[in-house]
């Protein structure tokens, strides 16, 4: 039995979306939707969090800070790209200064394409990344040599 | 049975080991009620201690070693002001504790060179300056109605202090809010959702020491709510009402207020631990050397 | 009883010696010795005396009231000198009122007073006795060092070496025999003495800064000077005899009362409270072991020191309830502007005043429990105080400023003087040290003393206050700023000695403390008051238990330190962080991260408490004054 799947914190990261798909992430969270139903809350701050969702390409400007925020969130973690900009950069993919999508500066676990992505298929994005983030979870506890248990990670 | 001069252990036992379970049920609730206010489903009741089990399977970065020592010592002072409240101890003492605790906290904070856990911590101590004031009223004022500082003879006193002690009360309830960290006064760090500068003390903090923090305020929860009960020990169940209905009070004022800069909290708690407070103790000094019993 | 004429006279005449010596080798062997000895004198008289009541002994030198009237009429020439000579109208006014009332009352008197014994011995002054000799000695071994980098740090002030020690060790000598004097002629004497002590060493320097305040010093301390001969005078005028301690306080209320509201005046400008806080603030400017020794630990104690002999015969009287409430009110409004302060010796000093004032507060209403949380809140002021200045004044010679905005991540740069630093600080104002041990004594004596919730109200919010202004220099401290450097390597091994012992004087003494209350206070408020008071055996246990609580937890750190721990950059907004803690700012600005703390000066600003203070203190000050000349009249 583990608890990750049971509270996944989100950290969300605009890059350089047009706030179309970040108002979307957002109405996840209103009444609705209300994700909170399954413990997922927008943390704000990537040392809390487990889930990184990220909109928008990368381009010059945002990619170290993409790449802080990343580093700073605790093992285990996934990333979900939203939008297709996140995806593969989208219309601005060929711009002078973007880098494209977000798995040209860190790896991505979870696609969730659209323009705007949709409430729901965000919901289904962070979903699926709860599998993979189990995964990474046992993948950590099997490298560190410890029994596989819940908790074990102290 | 267990012999009379083994309880206040047996309390203190029992405290450590439940206050967690019930605090963590309290949160749980109170996250319920706040989603149901804001037309929510809502999280289940159990989901803080998913939360704290999930804190626990990550990863610990620290910005410094020393941060895992100052949440360590927060959460075990914490534990203890509890436990020499709920085994019967000086309320002073209990005081003492309590804030040595939140020193901790508020170490932790400064000890990370960020920004925003410094400006958090900043702010976590204008709330012990605000709070503070207030309940060493509230142990003055349950003194001078009980003539003890003891919570046990305090508890037993069969008084029902609340009638001599009003103001003090609804002082109390003020600065419960400070301390439930609910809005208007959640300026350090917030609850669940609330947002306030990347949530302030605890911003460097991730993984277990988060836990542990979140703990920690498990704890709180249940000491705080006990000195409630004490302003009506004389009838548990009175008692009991009184604390769900402050506690439900709290919460909506949680959802109804935004939050305020920390010049009105600082001053709105001073006036009126200096209005309701000392005025209530005043009138129950002159009182007592009018009257004499 | 030779010891006590030895304590009086040994630093004097060490103090000679000093103005011979010039070598530093040869200076450094002399103040170490003879801090060892007086250290162990005063140990010594702890073994000696402990178990007795008052002990009333006799000068072996018949002649020493004439000698000391000799030397303070010469003092008193060469002060009513340098008044003319630096224009100082106030000082030079109030000199010769004190001189013109002292050569007139001793021509006038002096064949009347019957000889008694003129020293004397109790607890309360072998406990000042022990703060004088063993921390006044520390203080003056750690000056050796510090003296010799202040001069090498400032090279335009003139080397007075010799006068400094000469001064320092002169100054104990006074303290010494201020605690022991039983003749009010002769604490008169070391009071004066003290002052002028005090008055060389705030002008040390020479600058102008430093004369102007030295001069302050001394005028607010020569009005109190006034107010002590005045009751001298008053009480010749009734009875000779009363001039003894001991028969004055024995006396009662009805005649000892006028002359105890006129020396807890002198005790007032002494101890620096509010309408006079604003000498010691000024007296900053003094070489750091000065401030510890003479502004913090010692001489600022003998004002509270003859307040608190004095509290039987105040306790219940409005005049006592008003000197109560000016330093209760010292305390909190001290506290408060303790707040906005960033230089570290400032909020020393205010913090300093703050702590006097709630003595002075004890003292005032008297009764036998708050005398006991009087001496209590004495010796854990004493020590740690005196320890955070010590620390303060390496800092500054480490890191060139004293501003605490400065002393960021002193824990890397300066590991141990910042643990130490710590320590003194939770001495200060964490449960379970000793400050908090005596302020949560003080409310539960408060409670049951008339007017006693004026008081509470007080420390409630007072007590935060203090909570605020120490928490947030800890913070500072102990801050972690990646690549510094180490700089603490070159403090000299007298300073470390020092430091060390006032450390562990701070922890011990909170072990000790149950010891040294029964040995030493309960005795003696008991002999006075016929009931003492103690904290409860189970707190008591509570207490240590925490303290040993608080001992391990650091030790939990080792555990830490062992597991590889993943580090991470501070939180930054996502800005990638370098050590160095700087950040691209717009156009293409790098901007380096400077974190500054809460002052609040709209809320606690110095101006407008000072203001608010002086007029509160010197209206209550004027009202016992009034109520003083209707008993006279």
């Amino acid at each position: 039995m583990t608890y990750l799947a049971k509270s996944p914190w989100i950290v969300h990261y605009n890059g350089s979306s047009c706030n179309g798909c970040d108002i979307e992430i957002l109405a996840a969270l209103t009444p609705v939707f209300d994700v909170e139903r399954f413990g997922i809350i927008n943390t704000g701050n990537p040392k809390h969090a487990d889930i990184l969702l990220v909109t928008g390409s990368v381009n010059s400007q945002n990619r170290e800070p993409l790449k802080n925020v990343y580093d700073q969130i605790p093992d285990p973690k996934v990333v979900v790209a939203i939008g297709i900009c996140a995806t593969s950069g989208g219309i601005f993919r060929e711009c002078y200064n973007v880098y494209g999508g977000t798995d040209t500066t860190i790896p991505v676990d979870v696609y969730v394409p659209g323009c705007a992505a949709r409430p729901e298929s965000i919901i289904d994005g962070v979903v699926k990344a709860l599998g993979i983030l189990e995964e990474k979870r046992k993948k950590i506890q099997e490298k560190a040599g410890e029994p596989l248990k819940a908790g074990g990670a102290v | 049975m267990i012999p009379e001069y083994l309880m206040p252990v047996v309390t203190a036992i029992l405290y450590i080991v439940l206050a967690p379970l019930l605090g963590g049920l309290i949160c749980g609730i109170d996250r319920k009620v706040t989603a149901r206010m804001q037309g929510r489903v809502g999280p289940p009741i159990l989901q803080p201690f998913y939360d704290v089990a999930k804190l626990f399977e990550k990863e610990n970065p620290v910005v410094t070693v020393a941060q895992n020592a100052y949440v360590l010592s927060y959460l075990v002072f914490m534990a203890v002001a509890g436990a020499l409240f709920f085994a019967g101890n000086d309320m002073l003492l209990v005081i003492f504790a309590f804030t040595l605790s939140h020193i901790f906290l508020v170490l932790g904070a400064y000890s990370s060179y960020s920004p925003y856990s410094h400006v958090g911590a900043e702010r976590e101590l204008l709330q012990i300056i605000a709070y503070e004031p207030m309940i060493i009223l509230t142990a003055v004022g349950m003194y001078m109605v009980t003539k003890s500082f003891f919570v046990s003879a305090i508890a037993t006193s069969g008084i029902p202090i609340i009638f001599y002690l009003p103001g003090v009360f609804i002082g109390y309830l003020m600065v419960l809010t400070i301390k439930l960290r609910k809005s208007p006064f959640d300026l350090s760090t917030s609850h669940h959702a609330h947002q306030e500068i990347v949530k302030g003390v605890t911003t460097d903090f991730a993984g277990p020491n988060l836990a542990k923090i979140e703990i920690a305020h498990w704890y709180e929860y249940v000491f705080l709510l006990g000195v409630i009960w004490l302003f009506f020990a004389w009838s548990p169940l009175i008692a009991i009402v009184v604390i769900v209905v402050a506690y439900f009070v709290e919460i909506l004022i949680d959802n109804t207020f935004a939050r305020v800069k920390w010049q009105l909290m600082l001053r709105s708690s001073w006036i009126i631990a200096g209005m309701l407070g000392l005025v209530n103790l005043g009138v129950l000094y002159y009182l007592k050397l009018v009257v004499p019993s | 009883m030779i010891d006590l004429s030895f304590l009086i006279a040994f630093p004097a005449l060490v103090a000679l010696l000093m103005l011979l010596i010039s070598g530093q080798k040869l200076r450094s062997a002399l103040v170490i010795a003879t801090a060892a000895v007086l250290g162990l004198a005063s140990i010594a008289l702890l073994f000696l005396n402990w178990d007795k009541n008052t002990v009333l002994v006799n000068f072996p030198f018949e002649p020493a009231t004439e000698v000391m009237l000799v030397i303070e009429v010469l003092l008193a020439i060469w002060i009513l000198y340098l008044g003319v000579k630096h224009r100082k109208w106030l000082t030079f006014f109030l000199m010769f009122v004190q001189a013109g009332l002292l050569v007139w009352f001793e021509t006038s008197y002096s064949i009347h007073i019957e000889r008694g014994f003129n020293l004397f011995i109790d607890q309360f002054s072998l406990i000042m006795a022990l703060i004088i000799g063993i921390i006044g000695s520390l203080i003056c071994v750690y000056a050796l060092g510090y003296m010799e980098t202040y001069h090498h740090h400032h090279k335009e002030i003139k080397d007075r070496r010799k006068l400094f020690f000469f001064t320092l060790f002169v100054f104990l000598s006074a303290m010494f025999g201020l605690v022991f004097s039983n003749n009010l002629l002769w604490v008169f004497f070391f009071w004066e003495i003290t002052t002028i002590c005090s008055f060389v060493l705030i002008g040390y320097a020479k600058t102008e800064e430093a004369t102007n305040n030295a001069f302050l010093a001394l005028s607010m301390n020569l009005l109190g000077g006034v107010a002590f001969i005045a009751a001298i005078v008053y009480l010749t005028n009734l009875d000779p005899n009363l001039l003894h301690l001991d028969t004055l306080l024995a006396s009662g209320q009805a005649v000892a009362l006028v002359p105890a509201v006129l020396i807890s005046f002198a005790g007032i400008t002494k101890a620096a409270l509010m309408p006079f806080s604003s000498w010691l603030v000024g007296a900053m400017v003094a070489p750091t072991p000065v401030s510890a020794l003479l502004h913090s630990s010692t001489m600022v104690k003998a004002g509270v020191y003859i307040i608190v002999k004095f509290a039987p015969i105040l306790t219940g009287t409005t005049e006592g309830l008003i000197i109560a409430m000016v330093g209760g009110i010292t305390f909190l409004l001290a506290s408060f502007m303790a707040i906005s302060q960033n230089n570290a010796k400032k909020v020393l000093a205010y913090s300093t005043i703050a702590n006097l004032g709630l003595i002075v507060a004890c003292a005032g209403v008297g009764t036998y429990n708050l005398m006991w949380v009087a001496i209590l809140l004495i010796v854990f002021h004493a020590i740690a105080k005196s320890l955070l200045f010590l620390c303060v004044g390496t800092v500054e010679h480490r890191i060139g400023s004293r501003n605490i905005e400065d002393m960021g991540g002193l824990i890397v740069r300066m590991p141990k003087i910042a643990i130490m630093m710590f320590i003194g600080m939770a001495g200060m104002f964490l449960a379970p040290f000793g400050m908090v041990i005596s302020k949560w004594a003080a409310i539960e004596a408060f409670i049951t003393a008339p007017f006693g919730l004026i008081f509470i109200a007080i420390l409630a919010f007072g007590g935060s206050a203090t909570v605020f202004f120490w928490s947030k220099w800890m913070g500072k401290i102990i801050s972690v700023m990646r690549d510094q450097k180490v700089v603490e390597g070159t403090v000299a091994k007298e300073k470390w000695a020092s430091l060390y012992i006032l450390t562990g004087l701070v922890v011990v003494v909170c072990f000790a403390f149950p010891l040294i209350s029964s040995l030493l206070i309960e005795p003696y408020v008991l002999n006075i008051y016929g009931h003492t008071t103690r904290l409860a055996q189970a707190n008591l246990t509570i207490m240590i238990m925490m303290l040993c609580l608080l001992m391990i937890t650091p030790l939990s750190m080792l555990f830490y330190r062992k597991k590889p721990a993943a580090i991470a950059p501070p939180y930054m907004a996502g800005r990638p962080t370098p050590t160095h803690m700087s950040f691209a700012g717009s156009l293409g600005v790098t901007r380096e991260v400077v974190l500054s703390n809460y002052y609040l000066p709209r809320f606690f600003g110095e101006e407008r408490l000072f203001m608010a203070g002086t007029a509160l203190c010197w209206g209550l000050l004027l009202i016992a004054g009034t109520l003083l000349a209707g008993v006279i009249l």
